[in-house]
């Protein structure tokens, strides 16, 4: 079993990997459970080796079930334990809906504080793999509308593992999304140790001084590189990653729109309804007399699905082109 | 398509044509300058809209019509010449109907929008119609740093007036950012004054020959002066008050370092600059003086840009020295004294002119003892240094011989009372006679 030495490059995927190990090794009442998250040791691999070390009674393989998956793990988290459940991917989390929003996210206000619901729900998402109508979704707008759940999805390997090992401290449900193209796109140096990083603190992660780019997830990535090309070009850009999309992290939006008066949100997931409009609303609402130009959005677009044909995903996800296009405009507006 | 007569500035509702600079049958290229307008502001040469030939003044030369108001036409390159108006009902704020005449937009008439069906902005120069949509953010700094918006030259796409551009034009302050536009808020000081200078100032009378039993015509900048002196009067109850000011030490350090000065800086030292010196310093204990009423309340100046009246033999200037506050005695007699050679060789220039936030009058330099001067419009307050004169006074219980100057202040009485008014004199001369030989220059 490989362990990190003091401040390794990993990738994505194995930020999440070394956590998860780390939080199994130290903490006795957490558990992973999930499709083949035991025997095959996730698809992803992430957890490959863990039934050998930890056995199977913390290494649970489920049954292709996921509202029993997250339904027994809430029962879990009740009682005491720390079970981090996982979706084998974001796309087959319906079923689990009522165990999530019906359930997990209500337990705290049921009980009148009684009980609590310490569970972390992992799952992969994102698209631009090819991954077809059923492995590319982004489903945090779904979720996002319901109090008592939080909702993280950093996209860098140290913020990965500060914010998972927030989400497994946490007293109540964490929805922990990976967007599943960072896994083993993304590479950075992760510090050893435990360490968390609160949930609902968004990261600046390219200053600038005219343009706020609010993103998170895989187009942060993007939106960090466009930034980039338009400071070649002499036009400055500021991009947050928002790491934690529910708490939304206002003062730090604010504080950047305060600074530039201008911002666009850029996300994958379907535009109607979706983060941007409530980060847009938020802005208005506190910040009206601060904007300069209109807020803008680039999201994907209101179609059911992520096709699987080239020019079909393509269509679907924004480009660093188009993102850096959309800056250029913004900031000379 | 037909051009309007552009709204050169906020509050400007018409211009007069000063000079056509095409005639009918000429090219011009977009952005040439064709027509020369002057308002009560500024004169300003107006430049094409569109790429076209000339092909109808509608406003001669010395007509004053309502911004808006149709002045000429122009056939743009590439558009066929439209048919004459078969619509009679052109709304009044369409301003870029195609009818060949349109009545005149009334004075007050909204700014009209950009109803050009070709897309290509209509004849009001700058004030375009979405070009005058200014964002939230614009129009709270603009409001903070008491910056006339409309004025600026938008950087933004399509010449917006964006954050930055508010930003930029307060950070070189509100003289700076009037400076910077073709556009002016109305300032009447520098008003009479930016009209002799766009005007060959020396030399140029503001007056035709007086002939006895004639009327003289009024030039545009007689009637400039008599319309604002009025406005001022009417709009700002002035009040008036007096100190006298012994100047004894001060006209005694003055005569001991001025022929100095003069040896190595070229520039006279007169009273003007001591004066001056000693006046923004009691500004700054009265801010309230420094300053504009307006409806929403009373701006207080970031700058102390001090006008100095300067009586020409044929009209009336009134230059800026520019954040009067950051200069010395010694820098104040020199930026005094450039303005001066400037007026005097009618090379002043609008940035000379612009920005005014309180003013000093001379008076005395004819001899006056005692005036009531008229505020300049857009300021509170105007003080004169008379002529410095001896007389006998009282020191201690003994009669001296002492230099007395008298210092006059009118007042906008809606800014400020009494209590400030004196407080500002009081100070003002004990700052003048606490001067003596020694002092720093």
């Amino acid at each position: 079993m490989a362990v990190a030495s003091p401040s390794t490059v990993m990738n994505n995927v194995e930020a999440v990997r070394h956590t998860l190990y780390e939080a199994l090794k130290n903490d006795e009442r957490t558990l992973v459970l999930g499709e083949d998250v035991g025997a095959r040791g996730n698809v992803f691999l992430i957890t490959k080796g863990f039934i050998e070390e930890f056995g199977a009674e913390r290494v649970i393989d489920t049954p292709l079930a996921e509202a029993s998956i997250v339904g027994v793990a809430i029962g879990m988290a009740m009682e005491g334990l720390r079970p981090i459940a996982e979706i084998q991917f974001a796309d087959f989390i319906y079923p689990a809906f009522n165990q999530i929003v019906g359930e997990a996210a209500k337990t705290r206000y049921r009980s009148n504080g009684d009980y609590t619901c310490p569970l972390v729900i992992r799952t992969p998402y994102g698209g631009g793999v090819r991954g077809a109508l059923s492995h590319s979704v982004s489903i945090e707008a779904l979720f996002y509308h319901v109090p008592g759940l939080k909702i993280v999805a950093p996209s860098f390997p140290s913020d990965i593992k500060g914010l998972l090992n927030a989400a497994i401290d946490d007293p109540d449900p964490v929805l922990f999304l990976e967007h599943k193209k960072t896994y083993r796109l993304v590479k950075g140096e992760v510090p050893s140790g435990h360490y968390t990083i609160p949930i609902g603190l968004a990261d600046v992660k390219h200053p600038g001084d005219s343009l706020t780019v609010v993103s998170y997830g895989l187009y942060v990535h993007q939106a960090i590189e466009a930034a980039k090309r338009l400071a070649d070009e002499g036009l400055s850009v500021e991009v947050i990653d928002l790491r934690s999309i529910r708490p939304m992290d206002r003062t730090t939006i604010l504080a950047s729109v305060r600074k530039t008066h201008k911002l666009l949100i850029v996300h994958e997931d379907n535009k109607f309804g979706g983060i941007g409009a409530e980060i847009s609303a938020m802005v208005a609402e506190e910040a009206l007399f601060e904007l300069d130009a209109p807020i803008r959005r680039l999201c994907g677009p209101d179609v059911p699905a992520m096709g699987y044909a080239l020019p079909l995903e393509e269509e679907f996800m924004v480009s660093t082109d188009e993102m850096a296009e959309t800056m250029r405009e913004m900031v000379r507006f | 398509m037909t051009i309007t007569m552009p709204q050169l500035g906020e509050t400007v509702t018409e211009g007069t044509v000063a000079q056509w600079l095409k005639k009918p049958g000429d090219a011009i290229e977009k952005y040439e300058a064709f027509v020369e307008v002057s308002t009560d502001k500024v004169n300003a040469e107006v430049p094409s809209p569109v790429s076209g030939v000339l092909r109808e003044i509608i406003c001669k030369e010395g007509e004053t019509v309502a911004t808006g108001a149709p002045i000429a036409i122009i056939d743009e390159v590439g558009v066929e010449a439209p048919a004459p108006a078969s619509e009679p009902a052109v709304p009044v704020v369409a301003n870029a109907t195609v009818a060949p005449v349109v009545a005149p937009v009334a004075a007050n008439a909204p700014v009209a929008t950009n109803g050009s069906s070709s897309g290509i902005h209509s004849g009001n120069g700058t004030s375009n119609g979405d070009l005058r949509r200014f964002s939230p953010a614009v129009r709270r700094l603009a409001r903070a740093h008491h910056i006339d918006v409309a004025s600026l030259r938008g950087t933004g796409t399509n010449g917006r007036v964006t954050a930055s551009d508010v930003i930029a034009a307060a950070n070189e302050g509100p003289s700076a950012a009037m400076a910077a536009t073709i556009l002016r808020e109305p300032v009447p000081t520098q008003t009479m004054a930016a009209k002799a200078a766009t005007q060959p100032p020396a030399g140029t009378s503001t007056y035709a020959e007086p002939v006895p039993g004639t009327i003289v015509p009024l030039s545009q900048a007689r009637k400039i002066i008599a319309k604002r002196m009025v406005e001022s009067l009417e709009t700002a109850p002035h009040a008036w008050t007096m100190v006298e000011v012994d100047v004894t030490k001060l006209w005694r350090w003055r005569a001991q370092e001025k022929d100095k000065f003069l040896a190595e800086k070229g520039y006279a030292l007169t009273l003007l600059p001591f004066f001056i010196y000693a006046v923004v310093q009691s500004l700054k204990k009265q801010p309230l003086l420094n300053a504009k009423f307006s409806d929403e309340g009373i701006h207080v100046a970031r700058d102390y840009n001090i006008g100095i009246a300067i009586g020409l033999d044929t009209n009336l200037i009134v230059p800026v020295i520019r954040a009067a506050d950051t200069l010395s005695i010694g820098g104040i007699a020199i930026a005094a004294g450039t303005l001066i050679e400037k007026a005097r060789a009618g090379k002043l220039g609008a940035d000379d002119l612009n920005g005014g936030t309180f003013t000093v009058n001379n008076t005395g330099a004819n001899g006056s003892i005692l005036s009531k001067p008229i505020i300049n419009g857009g300021q509170a307050g105007i003080v004169t240094m008379e002529a410095v004169v001896k007389r006998p006074v009282v020191v201690d219980d003994a009669i001296a011989i002492r230099s007395i100057m008298n210092v006059c202040l009118s007042l906008d009485h809606r800014v400020i009372d009494g209590t400030i008014a004196n407080a500002f004199l009081g100070d003002l001369k004990r700052r003048l006679e606490a001067m003596k030989p020694g002092g720093d220059l």
